[in-house]
């Protein structure tokens, strides 16, 4: 186990500059998610902590150790990758055996070592086997099986679930937290699924454009986002987003109604609201809208309404749900609305 | 159920309503009657092969595939000559040292050109495969004058040197390591292998079918070599079989029959090596067929 530091880490592909200095302190045996949408940076930062991608400037340390210059196998790095690449034309146990190649361990501790292994994962039944003659889980299990065997003081996941189906991408996500709460190694986890970033992290970092967003914990990117974009990139369906203008501790909502708020800044600002947070009937009412659309999801019903404002979402009862062409208001707690900057959309304080 | 409750008719029911078998349709019977005519035309040279070497000098030239006197007389002669059977062993040298370094160095370089990035990648790739447009004839005279010039005239080395290596074998082995995803070789990289130990564990093992194939082309293209064997050596002890059985016959005539006993003799080892590689071939499409 170890902890693992990012300071300036930056990247560049000639001219383009993918990556601009990010800053990442990760604590020994932390769970950290990295998640964005595609191209911004998180499997690229990942790459550069395994030593598969050259650093264009800044430092990452493991364990208080500067390992720029490091081959990947000098890192005490173990990588799972989305394509799982486990060899086909090698048995499980191989596959399995292979993370122990260059280990000094003796024949017998590495039988050992791999028998601990299988166990752990539940794959002692399938040892023989090739992966061909594995579903998808299971082949899955056999990459992570891979990585854990050497027990590297840092494992690297890049986007293990996304080539599985939805039932098992579920029930390796929380197969995976359970191996983080027994092996307790550090792990970063790359994932462009909000879902799997929310459930597993004990810290998440938003990455956009070759930047970090913020770095939080799950609830605290969830209910109190630094930027529109992390508010609406985490849960879903995404944070509503209404233009106001905020004066001297008023807010007026475009289209929508006014609030008192105990708020100093003044000028044009975003309103963010969850749909989860928006109800019909509460107070203060931020804006009144038609039943356009509605999505029954069970126990709760999304509907869409339009407002003059645009489109507002929000989270209806699953049982008595109101009905299309229905005229809603619309209102939130004060503590759950959310005030951004109109222009660069952080938050305000 | 309902599901349940409906009977499902029996396989003769469903004849019943078929009716009786359709005439098969023009276009099958055309395709068939064309793969016919290309495997006759395939198969008929080594039929013929085959009858001429079971013919008397005198009936050589009679186009009957069957012979009159059938006679293993040619097989005799052609055995009991001692140098049929250096040639054959000259011939596997030749042929298993050239196959062996191909697969080799064609892997070799043919990985580092699809799996590394450096400069001038692209211009060594085309620069080998801009050698696959020179004729051989057009090269046998430097090869010739290199032989000459380093003394390996009359030997297994100047029999050799040309195809130790090929531009063929380079590209196609490339283009198989193409397949190969990256994220093996990284996880490879990962688990503490060097390079070399990546190739030869983790990327070749992948490629076989392409070996299987690169394995068959190298050993027959070298095995029916003649141009270059026969320039390049001068003494009947290192003779290659497509060199040695031209020399049957005297100045007046060619002992055709005792050619093709060789020849058919000779076909032996490459239906060996054929169906020693073939199932790595079928294997790869099958394997590839079942990637999930």
């Amino acid at each position: 186990m170890a902890d693992l530091t990012l300071k300036a880490l930056s990247k560049s592909y000639g001219e383009t500059k993918v990556l601009h200095g990010i800053d990442l302190d990760v604590a020994d045996g932390e769970f950290i998610v990295f998640v964005g949408p595609s191209g911004c940076g998180k499997s690229t930062t990942l790459r550069m902590i395994a030593g598969l991608e050259e650093v264009s400037g800044g430092e990452i340390s493991i364990d208080g150790r500067v390992v720029n210059h490091l081959e990947p196998k000098d890192r005490d790095i173990a990588m799972v990758f989305q394509n799982y690449a486990i060899y086909p034309h090698m048995s499980v146990k191989k596959n399995i055996a292979f993370g122990l190649r260059s280990s000094n361990m003796s024949k017998p501790d590495k039988e050992a070592r791999i028998a601990e292994v299988a166990g752990i994962l539940d794959m002692t039944d399938l040892l023989e086997r090739k992966p061909s003659q594995l579903s998808g889980g299971q082949r899955q299990r056999v990459a992570i099986g891979r990585a854990m065997v050497r027990d590297p003081a840092v494992f690297l996941f890049d986007e293990p679930l996304s080539n599985l189906d939805a039932q098992l991408r579920t029930q390796m996500r929380l197969e995976i937290k359970k191996l983080h709460q027994r092996v307790g190694n550090t792990i970063i986890f790359v994932t462009h699924d909000q879902v799997e970033a929310m459930t597993m992290a004990d810290r998440i970092v938003i990455m956009k454009d070759g930047h970090i967003q913020q770095i939080g914990t799950p609830d605290e990117v969830y209910h109190r986002p630094d930027t529109t974009f992390v508010g609406q990139f985490i849960g879903a369906p995404s944070m509503n987003m209404l233009a106001a203008e905020l004066t001297d501790g008023v807010l007026k909502i475009e289209g929508g109604t006014e609030i008192k708020l105990a708020h100093e800044a003044t000028g044009k600002v975003l309103l963010g609201v969850r749909p989860d947070d928006l109800r019909a009937g509460a107070e203060p009412v931020l804006i009144e809208g038609q039943v356009m659309l509605r999505e029954p999801l069970g126990p709760d019903t999304l509907i869409y309404l339009e407002t003059p404002a645009g489109e507002v979402i929000a989270r209806a009862s699953g049982r008595h749900p109101p009905q299309l062409g229905d005229v809603v208001s619309l209102g939130a707690d004060e503590d759950c609305l959310h005030l951004f900057d109109a222009t660069s959309g952080v938050r305000l304080p | 159920m309902a599901m349940a409750d409906t009977i499902r008719p029996t396989a003769a029911a469903v004849l019943e309503t078929r009716g009786p078998a359709r005439p098969r349709n023009m276009g099958q019977i055309i395709r068939w009657l064309i793969l016919f005519a290309g495997g006759v035309l395939m198969v008929m040279p080594i039929a013929y092969m085959i009858s001429t070497s079971l013919k008397w000098p005198h009936e050589v030239y009679d186009v009957n595939l069957i012979p009159k006197e059938p006679t293993l007389e040619n097989y005799t002669y052609v055995l009991e000559d001692g140098r049929f059977y250096l040639w054959f062993l000259n011939s596997i040298i030749i042929a298993t040292i050239t196959t062996a370094s191909n697969l080799l160095f064609d892997s070799l370089v043919g990985y580092t050109l699809c799996k590394f990035r450096f400069p001038g990648r692209m211009i060594v790739f085309i620069a080998i495969l801009s050698t696959l447009m020179i004729p051989t004839e057009m090269l046998v005279i430097p090869w010739y004058l290199m032989s000459q010039s380093f003394g390996w005239l009359d030997s297994y080395w100047g029999i050799m040197f040309p195809g130790l290596m090929t531009a063929f074998g380079t590209f196609l082995m490339k283009q198989f390591f193409e397949s190969v995803p990256d994220d093996f070789i990284e996880a490879a990289r990962i688990d503490g292998l060097n390079e070399l130990q990546i190739w030869w564990t983790v990327a070749m093992p992948l490629v076989k079918p392409a070996l299987a194939a690169l394995a068959i082309f190298v050993f027959l293209g070298n095995w029916t070599a003649f141009l270059w064997p026969l320039i390049v050596t001068n003494s009947v002890e290192m003779y290659t079989i497509p060199v040695g059985l031209s020399g049957f016959g005297d100045e007046a005539d060619v002992a055709w029959e005792l050619i093709m006993t060789g020849a058919a003799i000779s076909t032996i080892p490459t239906l060996v090596i054929f169906l020693i590689f073939q199932r790595f071939i079928i294997r790869g499409v099958v394997m590839a067929g079942l990637k999930g």
